[in-house]
């Protein structure tokens, strides 16, 4: 009895809860969703996370490697204080703990103030330590030349680096969907030109051009400007695998029994395309969407590293990787390459994702 | 199959077009113009343009024309193979550019190379044994291809091979055959440096290639034809290589359109991290300089030489193809 209610269930079932109970039996593809939910919940709460002010130079705390905070001990989680020493033989900064400082970490610690949600003014952190020098600080993962904690500026850069490549999506996916529709749709010279203008932009090698077209923006722009104009420009030559999908799908969709009885009944071709065909690839469109992400998040790290991207004071994992390019520094410093885990990471969990979101698209299939 | 031929040589024609166009539009984006930019290069180094000058110079370069004009008479200069003049080194664009296209197509080509022998072999090894630990060691791979950006992987190649081996790895050349003329023993030493380069960036493309070799594969031996090719009893691997692999190999083949643009694409970020004597790191400057002609330059003859490689690519295919050969479509 209750397989035939179960199979009630799932015959009256729409595409997209289809779709969903079959990604849910892939894994990876599951575990993936959990990672980007808590990488876009870094990116929400980034100020949050963030220990020490991400802007805050000092010179006296330049290259300081990363701290581990010692967890078991009489007096709670401590991290040691570091004392900076000059290296008689190569003359480089070297930092040793301070055995008699032992600074106690703290839980919602007061640090520097920012805006939460950008609305709400507060200075708590999820992590701190209380000490009247401002020198004293836990630095997970080290610092850059100028002394600035890379932690924090990883958690604050995961802001930029997932919004610009969202955005860029989300821009690439109107474009997809009016000039992929307009091809499917139409079909004849509209689809003929369409197609012919995605054959000459994928031939293009994309990095030249993108480097062109950033390398022009104006020095005077401000960070915000600068954000969107990256945003453009990248998904100006982003939007063709969207559109490649979108059109595929009009023409299968075009053939299918119900759209000719939507169109014998008298029913618009608004009304087709938005009740009809929309709802039944709605998840190949989210499914194509995750993976052109990734694609975005590297073409915006690729711009910033090259400098020709988003620029200081922005912080994303490209500006941050940008202080890594040199072999001498990475040889002194290695832990600058820890902001290539974000990139990675998140990459890889977004290619895992549409996959799974692909295969469970075509419920089918 | 001449109709064939026809189409991709129009749509390359096309291709080129827009290339010049998208190049012009990217030499005319910074403010100010050419004469403007030249004269504040003049006057870094003391020297000074008169209003009348500037105004003949703009005349001679067509400056003071409309848009279209000034495209009309820029395209045709390029044609003649004339690109202007780089501000930054007062020399010819040609002629700071030299080599390094070349270079470029080198590096670009050995990827492509590298990529083909890469993913072909692990394609057919997946699919025949799908499931297999060898399999899911060739996906995962894969995954992390996609999923490194090339400079990175560069990056953390160089920073183990500086850290662990002690090597420099970088450059196409050792020193002493840097500025040294061509003969066999530069070439030997450019073969003996191009590995790495092309390993890199060969990577993520044979990751993309082995998945899409893998899956048409699959689909192939599946089929009947197969089932009977073992029931006559021909030996495992003639039955695998002969008929599946084939009819498996066009799709692949013609995938290659899309990848050579990317890893073309590619070498130029990778060039910068490695420092290869590529086109790379001179557009970057010429970029940072604004020295447009010469930025402009290197990206109209990337474009170019990308669509002359996908062309060779598309020829190709059309051997492999013959379903191509005889009705012009695939």
């Amino acid at each position: 009895m209750s397989g035939t209610l179960a199979d009630d269930k799932l015959a009256s079932a729409g595409q997209l809860r289809l779709t969903w109970l079959r990604f849910k039996r892939h894994k990876l593809a599951f575990i993936s969703l959990f990672i980007v939910v808590l990488f876009y919940t870094v990116a929400i709460f980034a100020d949050f996370l963030a220990i020490n002010d991400p802007h805050a130079t000092d010179a006296r705390r330049g290259y300081l490697p990363p701290q581990a905070i010692h967890i078991f001990d009489t007096g709670g989680p401590y991290v040691s204080g570091m004392k900076g020493a000059r290296d008689l033989k190569t003359f480089k900064q070297v930092y040793v703990p301070d055995p008699n400082k032992k600074l106690p970490v703290t839980l919602f610690a007061r640090g520097y103030t920012y805006n939460l949600f950008g609305l709400i003014e507060t200075d708590r952190h999820l992590l701190g330590v209380s000490s009247p020098d401002p020198l004293d600080g836990i630095y997970l993962l080290g610092t850059d030349a100028l002394g600035r904690d890379l932690f924090s500026r990883i958690m604050v850069a995961t802001r930029i680096s997932l919004s610009i490549g969202l955005a860029s999506v989300g821009l690439s996916l109107v474009l997809g969907i009016l000039l992929g529709g307009m091809s499917g749709l139409y079909g004849g010279w509209v689809d003929l030109f369409i197609q012919r203008v995605i054959e000459v932009i994928r031939s293009i090698p994309t990095i030249p051009l993108w480097m062109g077209l950033a390398a022009a923006l104006p020095n005077t722009w401000s960070v915000v400007q600068i954000y969107f104009a990256i945003t453009l420009i990248i998904s100006l030559i982003g939007w063709t695998e969207l559109a490649r999908v979108v059109r595929g799908r009009f023409l299968a969709l075009r053939e299918e029994d119900f759209v000719i009885a939507a169109e014998l009944v008298g029913a618009s071709q608004f009304r087709i395309m938005i009740r009809h065909m929309l709802p039944s690839f709605t998840s190949h469109v989210i499914a194509a969407v995750s993976l052109a992400l990734p694609a975005m998040i590297i073409s915006e790290t690729s711009l910033s590293f090259l400098g020709l991207g988003l620029r200081p004071p922005a912080i994303s994992w490209g500006i941050l990787l940008q202080d890594a390019q040199n072999v001498q520094v990475l040889a002194g410093a290695p832990w600058l390459l820890l902001a290539a885990v974000p990139v990675v990471t998140v990459i890889l969990a977004f290619n895992f994702l549409g996959d799974g979101l692909r295969d469970a698209a075509d419920p089918y299939g | 199959m001449l109709m064939y031929i026809g189409r991709r040589l129009t749509l390359a024609l096309i291709t080129c077009v827009a290339i010049s166009i998208l190049t012009f539009i990217i030499i005319r984006l910074p403010p100010g113009d050419f004469v403007d930019a030249y004269i504040a290069n003049l006057a870094s180094t003391g020297s000074t343009v008169t209003a009348e000058q500037a105004q003949a110079m703009r005349h001679e370069y067509g400056l003071d024309r409309p848009v279209a004009v000034q495209y009309f008479l820029w395209i045709s200069r390029v044609i003649h193979g004339d690109f202007g003049v780089s501000m930054m080194w007062r020399r010819p664009v040609t002629e700071v550019i030299g080599d390094r296209l070349w270079l470029t197509m080198v590096v670009s080509f050995a990827a492509l190379f590298l990529t083909w022998t890469i993913a072909l072999p692990i394609g057919i090894y997946s699919a025949v044994r799908q499931y297999s630990i060898g399999d899911y060691v060739a996906t995962m791979l894969g995954f992390i291809g996609l999923a490194v950006p090339n400079f990175l992987l560069a990056l953390i190649l160089m920073y183990f091979g500086f850290r662990y081996l002690g090597l420099s790895v970088g450059g196409l050349f050792s020193a002493e055959y840097a500025q040294a003329p061509w003969d066999a023993a530069k070439v030997w030493d450019l073969t003996k440096h191009l590995p790495l380069p092309a390993c890199v960036l060969a990577l993520a493309g044979s990751a993309q290639l082995i998945r899409i070799m893998r899956a048409n594969l699959l689909d192939e031996l599946r089929k009947p034809y197969v089932i009977t090719a073992r029931a006559k009893g021909i030996q495992e691997y003639r039955v695998i290589l002969k008929y599946p692999v084939r009819a498996a190999l066009n799709p692949f083949a013609s995938s290659i359109a899309y990848v050579f643009p990317y890893l073309v694409s590619g070498s130029i970020i990778v060039s910068l991290v490695l420092g290869l004597p590529t086109v790379g790191p001179l557009l970057l400057q010429a970029l940072v300089a604004q020295d447009m002609f010469l930025a402009g330059t290197i990206v109209l003859l990337l474009g170019i030489m990308t669509v002359v490689g996908t062309l060779i690519s598309d020829l190709l295919l059309m051997w492999i193809e013959p379903r191509l050969r005889l009705t012009g479509r695939s």
